[in-house]
C-alpha cells in the first residue's frame, strides 16, 4: 500500500522533470513541442486516475521523507484538490497545443515550455500541499514562472506591466510570510490539519480574526477580489493569448482555492465577522467586474473583467458556508477555469486574425470563420450559464445556498450578474461576428483551424461537464463535504492522533 | 528582547514603505529587499526568542530552541534573493528598452504605447 500513496506526488513530478528536461533542448523547438505535449497528455491521464483513486479510497496523504504529520511536510489530495489538479492538467495540455501555432519560434527557443511547466508545478503543488508554509513556497514557484512567462518576448508593454506585477506580488508574498509568522506564534504548527485542531482548542480570539483578515488580503491580492484587483486588468492584458489563458484560468484560481481552504478549515469560529467581510467584498467584486465587462469595448478587457465577476461569484458561495453553496462554488470554480481558458484562446484567434483587440474595428467574422464563430457562441452560452450548460448548475447551487441562509441581496446580485455577463459576451459576438465582413492585413497567415483545436477541446469538455453534471455531481459533493466538515480532512491527515 | 525586535522590524517596514512609494525603480527594489528582511525578522521573533540547546536527541537540557522559524527564514531568504535578482535584471532591461526608470513615465495602458 505504501507505494500507491506516493501516487499523489506524480502530477507534481511530471511537469517538474519535464521542465528540467526541456531546458536541455532549448534550441530544438520540435523536440520541445513533442516532449511538452506528451508529458502534458500523460499528466492528464495521471490526474484522472488520481481523481478516481480519491473517489474510491478517500483522502490520500503523503508524509514527505516519512516525517510523520504534523512534524514534516504533508501532501494531501482530497477531492477538491484532485479535481483542481485534473482541471489544471487539462488547461496545461490545451495551452501547450495552442502554443505550437501561436506563441512564435522566438519565445519557444527562450524557455517558454520550461517556464510553462514550472508554472504548472507551482499550481499543482499549491493545490496539493497540506502545509501552510509549503503553500507559500509553491506560490513563489508559480509566481517566478509567471514573471518569466509575462515578460518573455520583452515588448514594451510586457516590461512595463511585469514591473508592476512583480512589485504587487513581492509585497503580497511579504504579507504572506508575515501572516504565517503570526499564525505560527499563536498555534505553533504549520500543518494545516494541525492548525485547524489547535484553532478549535483556542476558539476564535481577536488575534485569529486579525490573522484571518491578513490571509484574506494576501490571497485576495492573488485572486483579485475587490479592492485588491487593481493590478489584474493591466497585467493580464500584456502577454500573448496562451499565457493569458494560463494566468486567467489558473493563477487567480489558486488564490481563490487558498481562500476556500483557509476559510473552511481555519477561520470558522468567528464567521459573523470574517465571512461577513468576505461576503461584502465578493458582492462588490461582482458589481465592479460587471461594470468593467460592460464598459470596455476591448475584447481582452471584457474577458479579464469577467474573471473578476467569476471570482466574486465563487467566493460568495464560500462566504455563505452552507453545504449547497460550497458544492456550487466547487462546481463553478472548475467550470470557470475551463471556460475562461477556452475564451482566452478564442479571443487569441480573433486578435491573430484582425490584429486588434478593439471591438469597434472588428466585424463580420462569422462569414469567413463560421467554426470560430459558433465555438465562440457556444462558449458564451456556457459562460453565462444558460440552463443545460455547466455555469447554470454551479450558480443554481450558490444562489440556493444564498436564499436558504437569507442573503437575498447577495444571491440577487449573483443572478443579475449572469444576465449582464451574457450581455457583455454577446456584445463581442454581435459586434465582432455579425455585420459586414472586412479584410484584415495578414489574416491569410493565421492557421485558424489548427488554432481552433485547443479551444474546441475546452468548450467540448465544458459542455460535457454541464450535460453530464448528474454523473459528475457525486465527485463535487464529495469535495464539498470535505470542505464543509474539517474533521474529515483532519482525521485523514493526522491518522495516529 | 522581543520589544527591541518589534521596533527594528517596524523601522524596516517603515523604510521599506517609504522607499517603495518613491518614483525611482532602484529605490523601489531596495524597498522590497528591506520589506522581506523585516518579514524574516518577524518570523524569527514570532517563534519566540529564547536561549537553549539544539533540539537533538541525547541533548539533555532544560530548554531547547525552536528550529522551525530558522528553517522558514532560510527558505524565505533564498526565495526573496531569487526574486530580487530577477527584479534587478528586469529593471535594467526595462531601463534600456523604455529609456526611463521613473515610474511616473511607466504609467499608462494600451492607448499610449
Amino acid at each position: 500500500m505504501k507505494e500507491m500513496i506516493n501516487f499523489l506526488i506524480l502530477p507534481l513530478l511530471i511537469p517538474f522533470l519535464t521542465g528540467i528536461l526541456l531546458i536541455f533542448f532549448a534550441k530544438n523547438v520540435v523536440i520541445q513541442r513533442w516532449i511538452a505535449a506528451f508529458s502534458a497528455f500523460f499528466n492528464v491521464i495521471i490526474a484522472f486516475l488520481l481523481v478516481q483513486k480519491v473517489r474510491n479510497d478517500g483522502i490520500l496523504t503523503l508524509d514527505v521523507s516519512s516525517w510523520q504529520a504534523p512534524f514534516g511536510i504533508t501532501l494531501v489530495s482530497d477531492m477538491i484538490s484532485a479535481l483542481l489538479v485534473l482541471t489544471t492538467t487539462i488547461i496545461a495540455l490545451t495551452s501547450v497545443i495552442y502554443s505550437f501555432r501561436s506563441i512564435g519560434i522566438e519565445r519557444e527557443r527562450y524557455f517558454y515550455y520550461p517556464a510553462l511547466n514550472f508554472l504548472i508545478v507551482g499550481v499543482i503543488g499549491a493545490f496539493t500541499t497540506g502545509d501552510i508554509f509549503n503553500l507559500f513556497v509553491f506560490f513563489e514557484v508559480l509566481l517566478m514562472a509567471s514573471y518569466v512567462l509575462l515578460v518573455l518576448g520583452g515588448t514594451k508593454i510586457q516590461l512595463r506591466e511585469t514591473i508592476k506585477y512583480i512589485l504587487v506580488n513581492v509585497i503580497s508574498s511579504a504579507l504572506f510570510v508575515i501572516a504565517v509568522a503570526y499564525l505560527y506564534s499563536v498555534v505553533g504548527t504549520l500543518n494545516m490539519a494541525h492548525i485547524s485542531v489547535r484553532l478549535n482548542e483556542l476558539g476564535q480570539s481577536g488575534i485569529i480574526t486579525v490573522i484571518a483578515v491578513l490571509f484574506l488580503i494576501v490571497f485576495g491580492l492573488k485572486g483579485g477580489i475587490f479592492p485588491l484587483y487593481f493590478w489584474l486588468p493591466g497585467s493580464y492584458y500584456a502577454p500573448p493569448a496562451p499565457v493569458m489563458a494560463l494566468f486567467g484560468a489558473l493563477l487567480t484560481k489558486v488564490g481563490v482555492y487558498a481562500i476556500m481552504r483557509t476559510y473552511t478549515l481555519f477561520f470558522i469560529h468567528d464567521t459573523g465577522y470574517t465571512h461577513q467581510l468576505l461576503m461584502i467584498l465578493t458582492i462588490i467584486t461582482i458589481i465592479v467586474g460587471v461594470i468593467g465587462a460592460i464598459a470596455f469595448s476591448d475584447i481582452k478587457k471584457i474577458i479579464i473583467y469577467n474573471i473578476i465577476v467569476a471570482i466574486g461569484v465563487i467566493l460568495f458561495g464560500v462566504s455563505v458556508m452552507t453545504p449547497d453553496s460550497i458544492a456550487g462554488s466547487v462546481f463553478y470554480l472548475i467550470h470557470d477555469m475551463i471556460i475562461k481558458a477556452g475564451l482566452f484562446l478564442l479571443i487569441g484567434i480573433i486578435i491573430a486574425i484582425t490584429g486588434t483587440s478593439d471591438l469597434r474595428k472588428i466585424s463580420g467574422l462569422i462569414k469567413r470563420y463560421p467554426g470560430l464563430g459558433w465555438t465562440f457562441f457556444l462558449a458564451a452560452l456556457v459562460l453565462a450559464g444558460i440552463p443545460p450548460f455547466s455555469g447554470f448548475v454551479g450558480k443554481v447551487l450558490i444562489v440556493k445556498g444564498g436564499f436558504e441562509s437569507e442573503h437575498y441581496w447577495g444571491a440577487g446580485i449573483v443572478l443579475t450578474s449572469s444576465l449582464l455577463v451574457l450581455f457583455s459576451i454577446m456584445k463581442i459576438f454581435i459586434n465582432g461576428f455579425w455585420g459586414t465582413p472586412q479584410d484584415y492585413k495578414g489574416e491569410d497567415k493565421v492557421p485558424v483551424r489548427k488554432l481552433l483545436i485547443a479551444p474546441v477541446i475546452l468548450v467540448t469538455i465544458s459542455v460535457l461537464y454541464g450535460a453530464g453534471s448528474e454523473f459528475i455531481f457525486p465527485y463535487i459533493s464529495q469535495a464539498a463535504e470535505t470542505l464543509a466538515n474539517p474533521s474529515i480532512y483532519i482525521d485523514a491527515v493526522l491518522k495516529e492522533w | 528582547m522581543e520589544i527591541v525586535m518589534a521596533f527594528v522590524i517596524g523601522i524596516l517596514f517603515m523604510s521599506a514603505t517609504y522607499l517603495m512609494l518613491s518614483k525611482s525603480l532602484l529605490r523601489i527594489i531596495i524597498g522590497t529587499g528591506l520589506l522581506s528582511h523585516g518579514a524574516h525578522l518577524l518570523i524569527l521573533t514570532m517563534g519566540g526568542l529564547k536561549r537553549g540547546t539544539v533540539p537533538l536527541l541525547g541533548e539533555e537540557a532544560s530548554s531547547y530552541t525552536d528550529p522551525i522559524p530558522q528553517a522558514l527564514i532560510l527558505t524565505a531568504i533564498v526565495i526573496s534573493f531569487g526574486v530580487t535578482a530577477f527584479f534587478l535584471v528586469l529593471a535594467y532591461r526595462a531601463y534600456k528598452e523604455l529609456g526611463t526608470d521613473n515610474t511616473e513615465r511607466l504609467r499608462g495602458n494600451e492607448g499610449n504605447d
